[in-house]
C-alpha cells in the first residue's frame, strides 16, 4: 500500500501498465477560500517507470497534469511475473515508488 | 474519518513497505542516469518558447501520424482525459502542450527502446484550447493539435 495504484498486464508480446498517484498537484496559483492566501506549488515533477529494472518510460510533468494523476501506456515484452516498477519525485523533494508483477 | 484512519494505515505501512523498495534494486534508479525536470520550458508563457526551450528548436511539422484523443468538450477543465498515439517508429518522446494554459508544457514523455508510443492521462484545462502533441521522432519533431472546449476551468480560482 502506497500512494501509487499500479497494474500490469501482458497480451500478445505486449505489456499495459495503468496507475494511479495519489498526490495534490497543486498548481500554486489558487487561493485558499478562507484565508485568501495563496496554495504553495506542490505537484509531481517526474515519473519513472522500469520492466525487470530498465526504464522503460520517463515522465517530466508541469502543474497541469490533474490531482490523483492517471498514466496508462504499454510496452513491447514483458511476461507473466516480471516486474514494473513506478516511482515518482514531486517538487518539494517527496517522493515514492511501488513495484508490481506482470499478470 | 474514513480518510483520517486511511491516513494513519498509510503511515504505518510505508514505514514498512521502505525496505522492501530499497531490497528491490531494479526500482533504485541512479537519478544521474535521467535529464534533470525542465523548469525553463515548463515555466515558459507561450508555447514558442516552451517547445524552443524543450527541444532547442521551436520548428514542428504537421503530422497525421499522430493522434490525439481527447473529448470534444470538457465539462470540468480540472479533469480532461487526453490519450496520444503514433505510428511513427524511432519515437523518442511525446509531449502535450495545452496552448492557453498559464504555463503551456503539459508533460513531456521519454520513451524507452521497448515502449510504445501511445500514452494515456489526465490534464489541466484554464480554458478552451488547442491540446498540442508534439512527437519527436529521428531528431525531427512533428505536431498536431485538436480544440477542446471547456465549460469550467480547471486551474485557478
Amino acid at each position: 500500500m502506497s500512494s501509487i495504484k499500479l497494474r500490469a498486464s501482458a497480451k500478445d508480446g505486449v505489456t499495459t501498465v495503468k496507475s494511479l498517484i495519489s498526490h495534490p498537484m497543486e498548481t500554486g496559483t489558487r487561493k485558499d477560500s478562507k484565508t485568501g492566501e495563496k496554495i504553495p506549488a506542490h505537484f509531481i515533477q517526474e515519473v519513472v517507470c522500469t520492466h525487470n529494472g530498465n526504464t522503460v518510460l520517463t515522465a517530466s510533468w508541469g502543474a497541469a497534469i490533474s490531482k490523483n494523476p492517471y498514466l496508462s501506456f504499454s510496452f513491447k515484452g514483458g511476461a507473466a511475473g516480471d516486474k514494473v516498477g513506478l516511482s515518482w519525485v514531486d517538487n518539494k523533494g517527496e517522493k515514492d515508488a511501488d513495484e508490481t508483477e506482470i499478470k | 474519518m474514513t480518510s483520517m484512519k486511511r491516513r494513519i494505515f498509510l503511515k504505518g505501512s510505508l514505514a514498512t513497505g521502505a525496505l522492501g523498495i530499497a531490497a528491490s534494486t531494479g526500482l533504485i534508479i541512479p537519478r544521474t542516469s535521467l535529464a534533470a525536470w525542465a523548469k525553463e520550458a515548463f515555466e515558459a508563457k507561450d508555447v514558442n518558447s516552451a517547445v524552443s526551450s524543450m527541444f532547442g528548436s521551436s520548428d514542428l511539422t504537421a503530422s497525421d501520424k499522430i493522434k490525439i484523443k481527447a473529448p470534444d468538450i470538457a465539462e470540468n477543465g480540472a479533469v480532461v482525459p487526453v490519450s496520444v498515439s503514433t505510428d511513427m517508429s524511432n519515437v523518442e518522446s511525446i509531449t502535450i502542450v495545452t496552448e492557453k494554459n498559464q504555463n503551456p508544457l503539459t508533460a513531456s514523455f521519454a520513451l524507452g527502446a521497448t515502449a510504445i508510443p501511445d500514452i494515456s492521462t489526465r490534464i489541466k484545462m484554464g480554458k478552451t484550447s488547442s491540446v498540442i502533441a508534439i512527437v519527436k521522432s529521428g531528431g525531427k519533431l512533428y505536431s498536431t493539435g485538436k480544440e477542446v472546449k471547456v465549460t469550467i476551468g480547471g486551474c485557478g480560482g
